[in-house]
């Protein structure tokens, strides 16, 4: 059963290709205003995961509900509430930025889009290159517009798989200050993938950690960490990545 | 179906079209290629005036048309195409749009190319070859209105295809479309195909376009028969690969090559 406040709740969920089980029967809640990390080595299942909480994967089993909704048979009212943003998914190349942002503030339905592809470009200081070709974005540049993308929006629950991947420490700082903010001024709910140990332990309220399709641990990083005997989450990655 | 999702995918294809001189040259340099090709055969067929009655609007008139149905069926199918390049499926159907949405956008889209290209086609044909495409009257309306249909069909049952077999696929975009030429019966009467092939080129809509331009120009029997063969099968095959597209998207969902059709 879903806690009364979830945001999103996972249950039983699972993803077979052919032989291959990619998430085992997983359970989860999103609460709101939460930041849940989503950790796992490789081939772990956390991509296949967010593939599905976006729709674009449908699950061999199990259901997902958000804001007590199932996305299966209300996916376009759910997924106008939800973004996401990507470090390996990329937007059209020969469009500039702005271009960019305005398609997607299209397709979402936004008012006063111009005021609002503004307000984002400046929070993520992005207006020395909003006229710019997106190919011949940095990938630091690149990431920014996938979250620029993201929040523009103004999602209720934001699935964000590696956000700081390509950025360099002081934009990833200036991000994660961002998302804060969101969070505390907007109560938005995340759900974060990141493979930077430190600043999953800085980010998160909550982790679940994959690993072979499954959920191994789950709780506060001092309660994984704790749990598994070792000094920090990173030890606790290395342990398990090495066990798989 | 929400207006404002299918306008957000024209203005992306829009945008691209705007600073693009190659997908500009798509709109003129093959159709002007294409009638500087059969405007010259017709000009040395005209010599067989007397044997072969007009056979300047038989040519010219069923090549401007052959090009709506192709650019038609090209308008859907590189729209898809334009999205797999750009690795930006997940992006779109992440989103709030519906598969139908995106087909109708791609629809849209198929119209505006079909209407820049035959603008091109139509005055070149006219400034060269002192021909016009109007002397088949208004019959023209339907015969268009019938073959940009039939474009859309092929056009959703290729990027159907594709969708379902990724990028190995893609040369369907462009040799797709010919498959149905030979049936289509464009620069020949129905008549000259086999039997066996004639009672499947029956079946194909754009045949019965064709058969019907020629009815009206030949001022022999009217098009109405054709017309209305046309528009049928036009709706019943049109609404059967809308159908197969929806499935496919969601077997594509099942298996996961939505999120790797590009990679």
């Amino acid at each position: 059963m879903p806690t009364p406040t979830s945001v999103l709740h996972v249950q039983h969920l699972v993803k077979q290709f052919g032989d291959f089980v990619a998430v085992n029967d997983i359970s989860f809640d999103l609460r709101p205003g939460e930041i849940l990390g989503l950790l796992g080595p490789n081939g772990a299942g956390k991509t296949t995961t967010i593939q599905m909480l976006l729709g674009v994967v449908k699950p061999t089993s199990g259901s997902i509900a958000m804001f007590g909704r199932d996305l299966e048979t209300d996916r376009e009212a759910i997924l106008q509430q939800i973004n996401f943003s990507s470090t390996y998914v990329s937007m059209p190349q020969a469009l500039t930025v702005e271009e960019n942002l305005w398609v997607i503030a299209r397709l979402y339905g936004l008012r006063q889009i111009q005021q609002r592809v503004d307000d984002i470009v400046k929070r993520l200081e992005m207006e020395e290159f909003r006229h710019k070709v997106t190919r011949k974005l940095s990938s630091g540049q690149s990431t920014r517009l996938g979250l620029a993308k993201a929040f523009l929006t103004e999602p209720k629950i934001l699935l964000l798989d590696e956000p700081t991947a390509s950025l360099d420490p002081d934009i990833a700082q200036k991000i994660r200050s961002f998302l804060k903010e969101e969070r505390r001024t907007t109560g938005l709910s995340v759900l974060y993938s990141s493979h930077n140990m430190h600043e999953m332990e800085a980010m998160s309220d909550r982790i679940i950690f994959l690993q072979r399709g499954k959920i191994v641990a789950e709780g506060t990083a001092q309660e994984i960490v704790a749990r598994f005997g070792q000094a920090d989450l990173e030890e606790v990655f290395v342990k398990l990545a090495r066990e798989q | 179906m929400k207006f404002h999702r299918i306008y957000a995918l024209m203005a992306r294809h829009l945008y691209l079209y705007r600073r693009s001189l190659p997908r500009m040259m798509e709109i003129v340099y093959w159709p002007l290629l294409d009638l500087a090709i059969w405007g010259f055969i017709t000009v040395y067929l005209m010599k067989f005036e007397g044997q072969i009655p007009g056979v300047v609007t038989f040519f010219l008139g069923a090549l401007i048309l052959w090009d709506v149905l192709f650019r038609a069926q090209q308008g859907v199918t590189i729209a898809f195409l334009e999205e797999l390049w750009a690795r930006n499926l997940m992006n779109l159907f992440a989103s709030p749009l519906k598969p139908s949405e995106f087909l109708a956008a791609t629809m849209v889209m198929s119209i505006l190319k079909v209407i820049a290209v035959s603008v091109v086609m139509a005055g070149c044909a006219g400034l060269f070859y002192s021909y016009n495409i109007f002397v088949i009257g208004l019959w023209l309306i339907p015969f268009v209105v019938n073959l940009v249909m039939t474009g859309w069909i092929i056009g959703v049952l290729t990027t159907a295809l594709i969708m379902r077999f990724g990028q190995e696929a893609e040369v369907l975009a462009w040799s797709m479309v010919f498959l149905f030429q030979p049936i289509s019966c464009v620069f020949y009467p129905i008549e000259v195909l086999p039997s066996w092939l004639q009672a499947i080129a029956w079946m194909n809509p754009a045949a019965h376009v064709f058969e019907g331009m020629r009815a009206v120009l030949s001022a022999t029997v009217s098009p109405l028969v054709h017309l209305a063969w046309a528009t049928s099968l036009n709706m019943v095959c049109l609404s059967l690969v809308v159908a197969l597209f929806h499935w496919m998207f969601e077997f594509c969902r099942d298996r996961g090559l939505l999120v790797r059709i590009g990679e």
